[in-house]
């Protein structure tokens, strides 16, 4: 399928069709390339089938109800595990896709900043946007972090804690809230 | 790729669409194999390594010499252990999670430019498909740890992820710099670019390349979840994180994905920032795929002596050095060596 759309696009680029046989089919052209990808795909599937299907023969099979329960250094578990989880895992999350993003936007200029840059015009344009660009996200940077949304233990509530009661956003360890069992 | 194409191509009897399926299918297999061969080595590599440093022997029984056939007696070990999916688990994404994690990881080797002409895939987009694809491994790591039903998993799974995500984008920004200075993301030319001695490898091309480069390792040992950054998986404290659950030949999946994953990034640190396939010295008489995995393999020796020599680091420290040490010096890189391309006038 994807070598029949190339072939189409070489006819309309005018491309004679001995210029991709077989080496320019291989050596040239987003669709060949891609796949090659697809092509690995599907063999990671078929590669990963053999490995498991011939353990399958080899490895014993002795369920008992013992030996399915849910692993927790020997004691019974409690409950299920599928809990909520803390929310700065979301926050985490919402950074990742905004300065993934950046990133995204900085590979394009980077592939050109080479070419443009000699022009006279474009050149100083070129440099000077992707600056603003990295400053306005940098202040994005600087507002979460003087926020204190980067610290992993936050502290929540500013106040001082009552007797006998630990202070807000102490735990470092309490990742996830188990709320099942309160 | 080239190569076998070209082979298959004097055999008449095939189309090139036939022609290129084929030899599609051969890199695919041998980038299998090379996966395959990192865990055996690797495995082998990391005891000893480790036992170097600790000063004590390591594996020295299997196969006589130092115990090299110790990763086959393993293997054999491995493929006969029962696999086990425990009743709370939710059974499809439990058995689908080691295949996606394989598979992100054999797709990366797809780009990787070991020798001019042996690359799988000559994408034009190499680095970023690079990139794109190697980030499949974090929804593998939810799946899993998601998949278990267990405490032990979802904890790790969760830091996992948030690790991960974390560490790509200064990764991803430490590549920047160099695709400046190459006008192009594909991984043959940014290879080429490196063409003759050490002083033209991008690691020593201006200092903030250095400096990207040294970004790049440390979020790489993060990337693939190895000391002092193996939060996902602290022993001392969620017995294995998010594998818990699994055994035998689901279990091996991972390992062989950790330790394929390991010579990845080391891969791609080398044709990014080391020269790729190109001798230290220019007409040195040695072979381009010689030099390219030497040298990744002398990367992949750093990774385990940091691994072995520093202690974990906190969840807290590890955020803080991904967001307000790592992405701010990685973003001053992309700036320097956008002004030292224009002030030293490369960009002509």
């Amino acid at each position: 399928m994807a070598i029949r759309a190339y072939q189409t696009l070489n006819e309309m680029l005018g491309l004679p069709m001995s210029s991709m046989l077989p080496l320019a089919a291989v050596g040239s052209g987003v669709l060949t390339h891609f796949t090659t990808v697809f092509i690995f795909v599907l063999f990671g599937i078929f590669f990963a089938a053999l490995a498991l299907g011939v353990a399958r023969l080899v490895r014993p099979n002795n369920p008992n109800p013992n030996k399915l329960t849910t692993y927790e250094c020997g004691e019974l578990p409690r409950g299920s595990s599928w809990v909520r989880f803390n929310v700065r895992f979301y926050l985490i999350a919402l950074f990742f896709i905004v300065f993934d993003v950046e990133v995204i936007f900085l590979f394009p200029w980077a592939v050109v900043f080479k070419q443009l840059f000699p022009h006279p015009q474009l050149g100083p344009l070129v440099f000077w946007e992707m600056v603003l660009f990295l400053a306005i996200l940098t202040v994005g940077l600087a507002y979460v972090w003087g926020k204190g949304d980067l610290d992993w233990v936050k502290k929540l509530i500013e106040r001082e804690p009552a007797a006998g009661e630990p202070a807000a956003g102490e735990s470092a360890t309490g990742e996830l809230e188990e709320v099942t069992s309160r | 790729m080239e190569l076998f194409a070209n082979l298959l191509g004097k055999i008449e009897a095939l189309s090139s669409q036939n022609v290129l399926i084929l030899s599609s299918l051969i890199m695919a297999l041998i980038m299998a194999l090379v996966m395959a061969a990192c865990a055996i080595v690797f495995t082998w590599m990391e005891r000893k390594v480790a036992a170097f440093l600790q000063s004590r022997y390591g594996p020295m029984r299997v196969g006589h010499w130092h115990g090299v056939a110790q990763p086959v007696a393993d293997m054999l070990k491995i493929l006969q252990k029962e696999d086990i999916i425990p009743a709370e688990a939710d059974r499809t994404l439990f058995t689908l999670a080691p295949v996606v994690i394989f598979i992100g990881s054999l797709l990366a080797w797809a780009a990787i430019p070991f020798a001019p002409g042996f690359i799988a895939s000559d994408l034009d987009l190499g680095l970023l498909y690079i990139f794109a694809v190697s980030s499949l491994a974090v929804i593998g790591i939810l799946m899993a740890g998601w998949a278990s039903n267990n405490k032990w998993s979802l904890y790790g799974a969760a830091r996992g992820a948030a690790q991960m995500v974390s560490y790509e984008i200064p990764l991803a920004l430490s590549t920047v710099p160099v695709v400046l200075y190459t006008a192009s993301l594909n991984m043959n030319d940014i290879v080429i670019a490196q063409q003759g001695g050490v002083a033209n490898w991008f690691l020593f091309r201006d200092p903030f390349l250095f400096v990207a480069f040294v970004v790049y390792f440390i979020c790489s040992i993060a990337e693939v979840n190895r000391g002092p950054f193996d939060m996902p998986e602290t022993e001392s404290e969620l017995v294995a994180g998010y594998h818990t659950e699994y055994t035998g030949m689901r279990w091996a999946f991972f390992f062989l994905s950790e330790y394929a994953n390991l010579f990845l990034v080391s891969c791609i640190a080398t044709a990014v920032f080391l020269g790729g396939w190109w001798a230290p010295i220019p007409g040195l008489p040695l072979a381009p795929a010689l030099n390219f995995i030497v040298k990744s393999v002398l990367l992949v020796f750093l990774h385990m002596w940091v691994r072995w020599t520093l202690p974990r680091l906190r969840v807290d420290q590890l955020m803080y050095l991904c967001w307000k040490v790592m992405i701010p010096i990685a973003l001053i890189c992309v700036i320097g060596s956008g002004i030292w391309l224009m002030v030293s006038g490369q960009a002509s």
